[in-house]
Formats: C-alpha cells, sequence, structure tokens
C-alpha cells in the first residue's frame, strides 16, 4: 500500500491544460501544416510531385497540397531544390469538408466549425463514439487510443470510445474501409441511432492514404459512411484529433478567416 | 548442427543468385524441411509462386545455432500437393496461404481455411463477385453435445482494436477450443511491393503493421540493401538500432499498462498509458513522426542527431524509465495481479516449438531464440543485448519477460547515444540487381519479422512475402485459451498483443 502510494505521488499529475492553457510543445521536426515559398519554385522541376508517395502533392496549376492524401513524410521538401515546400509545427488540421484539406501558398487548411445547433445541443456535452478499424495500420488507432490516457483525459470533454454502437452517437472510423471490413462497418453504421456522426481519422479514411487505388479496398470511410470531420495525419498527432473533435463540439472557436 | 544437405546456405540480411537455389525434386524438398525442423530449425519463408505450367514453392529455414538460413525450391505440377502439416505443425498457415493464392490444394491439410480472402472457388473463381465481408466465411471448427455453446466475437471489437473474428466452443464458463479468422484488414500489401522499388515501397512497409513501422521498415530496407549489395553506414546501423528499440520501449510498457488495465489494477494501467507516450515521443525527437515515420530509409537512416540532442534524449530517457520502473515494478508486488497473471493461459514449451512461435511469447515459453543474437544484422553484429527469457508460458511470464526486455533495450539506447559512430547517416542504396533472392530477419517487439524479395530479369520485386510475428503467434493464443476460462480472453490476447493488419497485409 505505501509503495502505491509512493509511485501515485511519484507519477503526478499529468493532465495537460489545453485547451484552457496552451497545447503541448511540439518536438521540433514535427510535421505539420504544409508551408510553401512557391516564389522560390522558379523552374517547375516538380522533384516533389514525383516523391510524392500518394500524389497529394500537386504543381500544376499551382504548388499545392491535399492533407486528405498526405502521409506528411516530408519526402517533397527532401526532394525539392530550393526549399518551396515544407512543414510547420501547426498541428491544426482537421476540416469538415474534403475540399477544405487541399492547401497552397494563399489559403490554408479550413479548420473545423462547430456542428449545428441542433447536433450540438444533443453532442456538445456527451459524444459517445464507437470506434471501427476498417484496414487501419494500427497507427491511428494507437493516437485514438492515446487520448484516453491520463494526459489528454478526453473523458472531461464528455467524449468517450464506447463497446457497442447501440451506445454511440457516432463512429470514428480509420482504415481505407477494405472490401473485408465494409460490410461491418456499414453494419455498425446502422447500428447507431439517428442523429449520429462519423470522423474520419489518418490519410487512409480519407483517401485510402498508401492503399488508394488498391483493389481490395475502397479509398476512404466516405466511400461507405456519410463524413462530417476530417483529421488529416499518418497517424495525426493525439493533439490534431483533439483539436478537431473540440472544434466540432465547439470547445474550440474556429476563426472566421480560417473556415 | 547443419542445414539440411542440398539447401543453399546464407546469411540473413543478404542475398543469393535465383539460379543457385537448388531445384529439390519433391521427396527431396519434403525430407529437407521435415528434417531440418527436426533439428530445430524453423520454417520461416513458405511461398509458392505461379510459373508457366507449375508452381514453384520457396523455402527459408532458419538455423538458429548456426546463424544461417537455408533455402531451396520445388515445382509443383498439377493442382495439389501433399501437405506437410501434419508432420510440422508450423507450416500449416503458409499451406492455407499458398492454396489461398494460387488455388493449389494442399492434400491432408488437417484445417484448410482461408487465411485473408473468401476461397475462389466459392464464387465460381470469380474474385469480384465475392460479397463483402471477408475471409470469414465456412465453418468453424464444432464441438458437439447438449451443454456446449458457442461463442462470436468480433469482426468489430469492444476498444479500440483492429477487427477479426473469434469463435469459442465452450462448456460453461470452459472455453473447450478457439478459432481465430482473421482476413479484415487485408489491403494488398504484398501485391503493390511486386514491381517495385518505387515510392510507395517504403511507405507500405512502415504501414504493414503500423505499430512496428520501424521493424519493418528495417527489414524492408536491409532486402533492399542486400539486393542492391549496399552497406549502410555504421552510424546509421546505430541509429537504427536505437529506433527498434524505442519502439520496443514505447510497446512493451504500452502492453505491460494494458495487462494491468485487463485485471481492473488501475496505477500500472493508468501510469503506464502516459510513460509509452514518453517513449513514443523520444522517437518523434529525432524524426518528427511518434511511429518513426520517415526514420528508416534504404542505404540509412532519413534522420540523424546531432550531440545536444541526443544528450537531451539520453536525459529524458532516464526519466522515463525510473517512471516505468516505479509503474511497472507494483505489479509483481501486489499479490492480486499475481494471482491473475501466474498460471492463466499457459502454452507449454513443446507447442510454443511445435507452431513456429516467436518474440516474447516464445522466450516466455522457455524457448532462447532472438533474431537480434541469432541472425544479427546492423549494430546487433558487434552490440549483443541479453535475451530475456522466462519458462512458465503464461501471462505473467509473457509480461515479465517485456519488463526484462524494457530494462536491457534502455541500457542499449543509452550506450548508443553516448557513442554513435561518426560519419555519413545514409548512401544512395543504388539499383537492385536482377535475378536474385534476398531474407531479412529483424526481431521487433512483438518477435521475428521476415522479408523475402526476389527481383526478375529488370531488377524489380517479382515476389515480396512478409511475414509478421503475428503470422506465427496467432496461433498460440489460441492454444493458450484451450480450458481458459472465457472471462480470461482479453487478458490472454493481451499478453500477446498481436496485429491483425501484419497478418492480413
Amino acid at each position: 500500500m505505501i509503495r502505491l502510494l509512493r509511485a501515485r505521488l511519484r507519477q503526478g499529475h499529468r493532465t495537460i491544460a489545453f485547451p484552457d492553457g496552451p497545447p503541448p510543445e511540439l518536438p521540433e521536426r514535427f510535421r505539420g501544416h504544409p508551408v510553401f515559398a512557391a516564389e522560390r519554385c522558379a523552374d517547375g522541376c516538380a522533384e516533389c510531385a514525383a516523391a510524392c508517395p500518394t500524389g497529394a502533392l500537386t504543381v500544376e496549376p499551382k504548388l499545392a497540397v491535399d492533407l486528405g492524401a498526405c502521409l506528411f513524410c516530408g519526402e517533397c521538401a527532401t526532394a525539392c531544390p530550393s526549399g518551396a515546400v515544407g512543414y510547420g509545427r501547426d498541428h491544426r488540421l482537421a476540416a469538415r469538408g474534403r475540399a477544405d484539406l487541399v492547401v497552397d501558398e494563399e489559403r490554408a487548411v479550413r479548420l473545423a466549425t462547430a456542428l449545428e445547433k441542433k447536433t450540438l445541443r444533443l453532442f456538445g456535452r456527451s459524444l459517445k463514439l464507437r470506434q471501427v478499424s476498417a484496414g487501419g495500420c494500427n497507427g491511428c488507432e494507437s493516437e485514438i487510443n492515446v487520448l484516453s490516457t491520463v494526459v489528454w483525459d478526453l473523458g472531461r470533454f464528455g467524449v468517450q470510445i464506447v463497446a457497442s454502437p447501440r451506445h454511440a452517437d457516432g463512429l470514428i472510423v480509420t482504415g481505407p474501409v477494405t472490401g473485408n471490413m465494409r460490410l461491418a462497418l456499414r453494419k455498425t453504421y446502422d447500428a447507431v441511432a439517428p442523429p449520429k456522426i462519423v470522423v474520419a481519422v489518418g490519410a487512409c479514411a480519407i483517401s485510402g492514404g498508401p492503399y488508394a487505388g488498391h483493389s481490395e479496398a475502397h479509398d476512404g470511410a466516405d466511400s461507405t459512411v456519410p463524413v462530417d470531420l476530417y483529421v488529416p495525419g499518418c497517424p495525426p498527432h493525439p493533439l490534431t484529433i483533439l483539436d478537431g473533435l473540440l472544434r466540432l463540439l465547439g470547445r474550440i472557436e474556429t476563426e472566421p478567416d480560417r473556415r | 548442427m547443419s542445414a539440411p544437405a542440398r539447401l543453399t546456405r546464407f546469411e540473413a540480411g543478404s542475398a543469393v543468385e535465383r539460379a543457385e537455389l537448388p531445384e529439390l525434386a519433391w521427396g527431396e524438398f519434403e525430407s529437407a524441411l521435415l528434417a531440418g525442423v527436426e533439428q530445430g530449425h524453423r520454417v520461416v519463408g513458405l511461398f509458392g509462386a505461379a510459373e508457366e505450367h507449375s508452381t514453384r514453392l520457396y523455402l527459408v529455414l532458419a538455423d538458429d545455432r548456426g546463424a544461417r538460413l537455408a533455402a531451396g525450391t520445388t515445382a509443383i505440377k498439377g493442382e495439389s500437393w501433399p501437405s506437410l502439416t501434419p508432420r510440422c505443425p508450423q507450416v500449416h498457415l503458409f499451406e492455407r496461404e499458398i492454396a489461398e493464392q494460387l488455388g493449389l490444394r494442399p492434400e491432408g491439410h488437417p484445417w484448410p481455411r482461408p487465411v485473408r480472402r473468401p476461397p475462389l472457388a466459392a464464387f465460381g473463381g470469380d474474385a469480384a463477385a465475392a460479397p463483402d465481408g471477408g475471409a470469414n466465411v465456412g465453418d468453424f471448427y464444432r464441438v458437439e453435445g447438449t451443454e456446449v455453446h458457442e461463442v462470436g466475437v468480433g469482426p468489430v471489437h469492444a476498444g479500440v482494436i483492429e477487427p477479426g473474428h473469434f469463435r469459442f466452443q465452450c462448456h460453461g464458463e470452459q472455453v473447450f477450443h478457439l478459432e481465430i479468422r482473421l482476413g479484415y484488414q487485408h489491403r494488398g500489401v504484398e501485391r503493390a511491393l511486386v514491381g517495385g522499388p518505387d515510392r510507395r515501397s517504403i511507405h507500405y512497409a512502415e504501414t504493414a503493421a503500423g505499430d512496428t513501422t520501424i521493424g519493418h521498415a528495417t527489414a524492408y530496407c536491409e532486402v533492399v540493401e542486400a539486393l542492391a549489395r549496399c552497406r549502410p553506414p555504421a552510424r546509421a546501423s546505430a541509429l537504427r538500432g536505437i529506433a527498434l528499440e524505442l519502439e520496443r520501449l514505447a510497446n512493451h510498457v504500452g502492453d505491460l499498462g494494458a495487462l494491468a488495465g485487463d485485471i481492473g489494477f488501475l496505477p500500472t494501467a493508468s501510469y503506464c498509458g502516459r510513460i509509452r507516450g514518453d517513449f513514443l515521443n523520444l522517437s518523434a525527437e529525432i524524426c518528427g513522426s511518434r511511429f518513426g515515420r520517415g526514420w528508416i530509409r534504404p542505404g540509412g537512416v532519413g534522420f540523424d542527431l546531432d550531440p545536444a540532442l541526443g544528450e537531451r534524449l539520453a536525459a529524458r530517457l532516464k526519466s522515463a524509465l525510473a517512471d516505468a520502473r516505479s509503474a511497472i515494478e507494483l505489479l509483481w508486488e501486489t499479490p492480486s495481479v499475481m494471482e491473475r497473471f501466474e498460471g492463466t493461459g499457459t502454452v507449454a514449451r513443446e507447442t510454443a516449438a511445435a507452431l513456429g512461435v516467436t518474440g516474447p511469447a516464445a522466450r516466455a515459453s522457455g524457448l532462447d531464440r532472438d533474431a537480434r543474437r541469432d541472425h544479427p544484422s546492423g549494430i546487433f553484429r558487434f552490440h549483443h543485448i541479453p535475451v530475456s527469457l522466462a519458462d512458465s508460458g503464461d501471462v505473467f511470464a509473457r509480461a515479465y519477460v517485456r519488463w526484462l526486455e524494457i530494462q536491457r533495450s534502455a541500457t542499449f539506447v543509452r550506450e548508443q547515444l553516448a557513442a554513435l559512430p561518426r560519419g555519413a547517416a545514409r548512401v544512395e542504396p543504388g539499383e537492385l540487381e536482377p535475378g536474385r533472392l534476398a531474407v531479412a530477419l529483424v526481431e521487433g517487439w512483438r518477435g521475428e519479422i521476415c522479408h523475402v524479395a526476389t527481383t526478375d530479369a529488370r531488377g524489380r520485386f517479382e515476389r515480396y512475402e512478409i511475414v509478421d510475428p503475428s503470422f506465427h503467434n496467432w496461433s498460440a493464443l489460441e492454444h493458450a485459451l484451450r480450458g481458459q476460462q472465457i472471462s480470461d480472453f482479453p487478458l490472454c490476447n493481451k499478453s500477446f498483443n498481436l496485429s491483425y493488419c501484419g497478418h492480413d497485409l
């Protein structure tokens, strides 16, 4: 018993202050929202696009990245001889619409806004989600799991991952939706009582990620269920997922110029 | 003891000419496999490739004590081959895989069921006609009797966890038999690697089992480097070793926390949940990703570190390990924890050996095998990490082996950070040579990861085989459940913590 108490003292209080306080500091080499310097891209060599594993980065008509397909691997930045593209430390990436995820030098990601008034009244203070991995590699799944640890303490926002679709207000989907999981995903979605929401976490669930175009999978969650929130990343940092969920619930207000 | 005669011998992490591999008659192939396993060698790869009028089977055996691999091939003409599973259980899933991929029949296989896909024959050979729903078709093994009942779980599970189907045959609480049917995560990884390497290849390796990014990416790079005759610089090898051990640290700590959670021992569960993150964040300091994405690249590593960062990481490692110690040692000191861990989910040493079990699950059953020592590549040729063993084969043993490994990995990382070789961290691997076969064995946190690749006449991947440790170890979980209470399934399952996507690929 004494040892238990001693360990408890040692481990201390670990829950982060975010969103009331500042977000935890991310590593210097963290790859978040892309940063462009298109003026440096003079000769249009397109080395960046050639290096991109998923075709997320395009150079025509202008240098742009589809965050829904981006693996945040940074191969484009490595390939670019002039430093016209790179990745910053901004963790805020989640959006409500698929098209909002395409970013270029002028337009950053259009960050998620809160749910409509009626749904928000239902879910704003209590949101129960059922997780379905439909071909996920356990990267996104692990980062979702992390939100339930003492550091992130998802429960303090009334958000909880539950064990049955019958207990849930929506789904949190990972993976490109394999052919072998499509039926299970659809059945799970149908088992959630309406109104319901779907959160797609990670490049696979948004666009198929590295598995885009595979005959064994279906290029993401919206092939099978309607999606209300897209959280880019491969996998997204827990902070990115939490930021997206809190914007959806109106707990973080998205500035008008970022919508 | 030497490898069976007539097989080509080489080291893990190297390549041989395809033409050098002996083409054996079936009888020779069969006896090479059976005699090898009899001598204590393991089947690390057994796969088929369609040829014009036949199917070529490739066999790769690992001789742990001789630190060598042995490989050979045979051609199968016709639509079936005599199954070796009745005499060599560890090939049971390899044979099912061959049957599924090539439409051949393993005659005499005791349980010829799908691995990842519904059998094509069920849909008139038309893949497009197969329904969404996976490999989970057909019948399960059933125990009959008036008081026997069946419990089906999955594919969607109660937690944040990948999908799979578990079918239990029970008598009251007691499990007679568990059958695990997977395939739901099948994304076509191996198929997509054929024709590479290309810009997606490394990402397939990194996401084959995303919680083992470093392990699979290292195996992929070792295969590419062997085929290209490229030797990564010493500094890169050391950094890869650090990456591999940080991945082990994070996952082992997370697993011990999850084991505590499954028996309702909340202190360790909550502390380890956080401390796992501390280790992931160390990887992120070096490569920007908590899972090590982008860190391991052909020819070396994608990210190096400077002495100042190395010192910061060493300090953080020390404090994370001290936190882990305070959280994990509570387990062994608490009688209610030990009562739940000891004697639960026991896998006998003989069973583990027969099934070809690998990693901490094998070492917990007293099998002294660890690819870092038995088939060392990179830094592990020069720097040895003691192998951690236990003998009771139960949940306790699998937990305790992890704790031993945590301490030894932390020591290794600390030593490497203090003495990184100088020089470049990456070289250009160059083109792959045509007509070769390469095998890499990497001891990931779950166990041995095997990648086998062959190149065609243009030096592109002709065949790419990935064997995640889970491929061998899921069968051990089935055996661990025999005679257990069904309510202990979550605890037993977590004590293995196997990969679904790594199995399904």
